[in-house]
């Protein structure tokens, strides 16, 4: 690798950490504008001023608001992410497993996902503007026009109630075994999959489409070139920083935005976690989910730029 | 690749050719047009036939259809194309793949383009050959090597390493010819080939495409609009026209004794008679010891560069790409601010920048630019593109307006008509002459042209540049005229500078920087001018004191 590139990724590395504590002034000054505090929330409406005064005191609530932020930025920082009001547990503990329940349904959600976007995208450019490119943009666009619970209940209806082919509820627990968890989620991946196929799949034809334009692809034509080899060799190469970009905001989205999937199948996410601590008015809980909401978001968006800096050879192969 | 069923000799006959387009003209329903009419035409093995004649004459189309290919939707509806003894039409999709890079081989007018940007060189140019199983992987490359070194591209062993961005257009140029002779086809499709290089790179890169073809034995159709060019490569001529055959004969009848008008007038278009106008006693605008880069660049464009434009008069500007030619009229009108040096217009300094120059200064400099297309907003009228410096600068609006607009058309050759008609409607010349308009509309001390004739055809630049030495007569505007050609310098130029990476090295009046003797420079520049004589390449070449820089 040469210099220019590892700049361009030091740059880019540098400007995520940037926002991400930008990111995290922005959450923490935001749960500070909310009526109340932590100590009015624990003790309640009845509270006496000298017992609120007490419990300030005591939760160093009383000192100015950027030495709490400091405080809580450096917990953070060392893997501290508080205590949960409504239940007293620690987050990150909590946090933990939900994390990695969510990032398994991802997975393996993007793991269909992806590469079946790029496949039918593929396929669309070769058949462009045929029968078979049409069915497959309004299959793609159908699916993703109709919201998510609505696919999410369909899916329950038949597979679950008619067919009883997968669980309707996605119960998974610690130690559970590999082929019963994939059982668990196959309805809630399901769901996911067809809600970003769309997305991915019309950019990936809309950037290979661009690229069909191009003086090197009629070149590949003229060398004899099959029309899905010169698709696969000469177009998609070429086609591939769009691509990356629509696929890791998908994959971001697959992290972030479950939440509606998750509450379907009653799948013990991140995103259910948020939900249930949104409406007991944890605000530490929602500054940590925040957090790693937007860390997520914000790393594989550097993914998704370190990707298209790579893919230009002008960049990967100076003069 | 030799076909055993082929009558001996013969390689291609392409017989009552007949090429169809739809075309979808806003507000119309689509319909059909014919690009090529009925156009036979045999070629040899071994041999060179030259396709030529000006856009639209269908040069393209015909060499493609040796491949079976239609650009875009266009569609071959009649005749055969027979190659090596059957008709290529008849075998289908799996035929035209089996011959395409194989038996027939295309080489594209801008190599720079027509290379994958992430494929490396030598991935690409061996594919063919790969693909068509006709070599094995290593044998390719030796032969791929071998042929690098025969069009004599530096480093034969390691340039296939190379992306096409490492590598400069003219090399691009070979490489790509190479990548059509490493499978040994029977025929190569040179579509201009050298037309998007600079003079004194396409002498090279002519030079070494003619010793592999000669070298090779393959036969070519070899598509261009510039006679000159392809009088040093072919054995016979096609003049093609609106896709009819002009006139079909070898290479010495075609530009020595042309039968038809329109050959005729392709043989002398360059011909315009202007009498040098001696510079006066003041110039008007004056640029003085001007240094320039773009950005925080250490890089120079312009060094130390001082000329002088006298009212009235032309002064042309030339040198390859990169001299620094267009990068001077951005820093006389203000677009790229000059690190040192000044400008002088009437006596007075010019504000560097272009944001702190008076509407007055903005209005005496005007600029036409090579793509007249994308210089005008598609969505006005040539009414709107012609009236607005009038309302701009002089407040003109209205009847008064339309009157000045309709005299302005009439002073550029084109009828009043035209005022409500779009670009998109104009053909490539008067889109030209629309913009010309819209710059005279100003009353301007100076025009800018920056290669105002390069995407022309040859007959319609000829009559741009007729109507810009007119206009200059009655109105009494100066130009800078930026060219990369020498041959549109004689006709329009009274004094010339010569430009060679950022540095005028011969200034003066027309006469005197054409007269020798001449410094290396410019030297390398009037003898890479394609002459229109048989054997002119190969004198050239011996004769040359400097290598181009494209090398």
């Amino acid at each position: 690798m040469s210099s220019p590139i590892l700049k361009l990724v030091a740059q880019r590395v540098a400007l995520g950490i940037l926002l991400l504590l930008a990111v995290s002034v922005l959450i923490f000054a935001g749960t500070q504008i909310l009526p109340g505090d932590v100590a009015q929330a624990i003790l309640g409406q009845s509270a006496t001023p000298e017992s609120l005064a007490n419990l300030r005191e005591q939760l160093g609530l009383n000192q100015p608001a950027y030495l709490r932020y400091l405080h809580w930025l450096g917990g953070v920082l060392t893997g501290d992410l508080g205590t949960a009001m409504s239940s007293g547990q620690d987050i990150a503990t909590s946090i933990k497993s939900r994390l990695w329940n969510t990032l398994f349904l991802a997975f393996w959600a993007a793991i269909v996902a992806v590469p079946l976007a790029i496949i039918l995208g593929l396929i669309a450019v070769r058949y462009r503007n045929g029968w078979v490119d049409k069915l497959i943009s309004g299959l793609a666009l159908a699916s993703t026009s109709f919201p998510e619970f609505f696919i999410g209940y369909v899916l329950v209806y038949f597979f679950a109630v008619k067919w009883q082919i997968f669980p309707g509820i996605s119960t998974v627990y610690d130690g559970m075994p590999f082929g019963e968890r994939m059982q668990a989620i196959a309805l809630p991946a399901t769901a996911l999959t067809l809600v970003v196929l769309a997305h991915m799949m019309r950019m990936t034809r809309a950037a290979i489409l661009n690229v069909m334009q191009s003086a090197y692809v009629e070149t590949a034509e003229l060398k004899g070139l099959s029309a899905f080899n010169v698709i696969r060799k000469h177009a998609f190469p070429n086609a591939i920083a769009p691509i990356i970009n629509v696929v890791m905001l998908n994959l971001a989205y697959l992290i972030v935005g479950v939440v509606v999937v998750e509450v379907i199948f009653v799948y013990p996410g991140m995103g259910q976690y948020l939900v249930d601590h949104v409406t007991k008015r944890d605000v530490p809980v929602v500054q940590a989910v925040g957090l790693i909401f937007a860390a997520v978001y914000i790393s594989l968006n550097i993914i998704a730029d370190i990707g298209a800096i790579v893919a230009n050879p002008r960049l990967r192969h100076p003069k | 690749m030799a076909d055993s069923k082929a009558k001996p000799g013969l390689l291609l006959d392409i017989r009552n050719l007949r090429i169809e387009a739809t075309v979808f003209p806003p507000g119309e329903p689509p319909k059909n047009i014919v690009l090529v009419h009925d156009v036979s035409l045999t070629l040899e093995k071994g041999k060179v036939l030259g396709l030529i004649g000006e856009s639209g004459a269908g040069k393209s189309t015909i060499g493609l259809s040796s491949m079976g290919y239609g650009r875009g939707g266009v569609r071959i509806t009649g005749g055969e194309v027979i190659l090596n003894g059957r008709d290529i039409l008849k075998g289908g999709k799996d035929g035209f793949r089996k011959l395409r890079g194989r038996e027939v081989c295309y080489v594209a007018q801008s190599a720079a383009a027509a290379f994958n940007p992430a494929h490396k060189l030598m991935d690409q140019v061996v594919e063919a050959t790969l693909l068509h199983g006709t070599a094995t992987r290593a044998e390719a490359e030796k032969r791929a090597v071998a042929l690098f070194k025969k069009l004599s591209l530096p480093n034969p062993e390691t340039i296939g390493e190379r992306f096409p961005h490492q590598v400069s257009g003219g090399q691009l140029q070979r490489v790509m010819t190479a990548m059509a002779l490493c499978s040994e086809p029977d025929l190569i499709v040179f579509d201009e080939p050298t037309t998007a290089l600079d003079v004194t790179t396409q002498i090279d890169v002519l030079a070494a495409i003619k010793d592999a073809i000669h070298d090779t034995h393959v036969a070519a159709l070899y598509i261009t609009h510039d006679l000159a060019v392809v009088a040093q490569v072919s054995d016979e001529i096609m003049v093609l026209r609106h896709g009819r055959l002009v006139e079909w004969g070898g290479t010495r009848q075609i530009i020595k004794e042309p039968r038809q008008e329109y050959t005729n007038a392709l043989v002398s278009v360059h011909e315009i008679e202007h009498a040098e106008q001696k510079p006066g006693t003041t110039p008007f605008l004056s640029v003085k010891n001007v240094t320039a880069a773009y950005g925080r660049s250490h890089i120079k464009v312009l060094k130390n560069v001082s000329v002088d434009i006298y009212p009235g008069q032309t002064l042309a500007v030339v040198g390859e790409s990169g001299s620094g030619k267009s990068t001077l009229a951005r820093a006389i009108t203000g677009l790229l601010p000059p690190e040192e040096g000044t400008v002088t217009f009437d006596g007075r300094p010019l504000a560097n920048r272009l944001a702190d120059r008076p509407k007055e200064d903005l209005r005496q400099l005007q600029m036409i630019y090579q793509m007249a297309d994308v210089a005008m907003n598609p969505r006005q009228t040539v009414g709107t593109i012609i009236g607005r410096p009038l309302e701009f600068y002089f407040g003109i609006r209205g009847r008064e307006r339309d009157k000045r607009v309709a005299e302005l058309l009439d002073k550029i050759e084109m009828g009043k008509g035209f005022s409500d008609r779009y670009p998109a409607e104009l053909s490539g010349g008067q889109k030209q002459r629309v913009c010309i308009a819209r710059s005279l509309a100003a009353k301007p001390k100076l025009i800018i042209c920056d290669e105002v004739t390069s995407a022309l055809d040859p007959l319609v630049a000829h009559g741009i540049l007729e109507l810009l030495l007119e206009l200059q007569k009655e109105e009494n505007v100066a130009y800078l005229f930026i060219t990369h050609d020498l041959a549109t310098v004689k006709s329009i130029a009274d004094s010339i500078a010569v430009m060679y990476r950022g540095e005028v090295v011969r200034y003066g009046p027309k006469s005197k920087v054409l007269t020798p003797p001449f410094d290396a420079y410019t030297d390398l520049l009037l003898s890479s001018v394609p002459e229109m004589e048989i054997g002119w390449l190969e004198k050239a070449i011996k004769g040359r004191r400097m290598a181009s820089a494209g090398n």
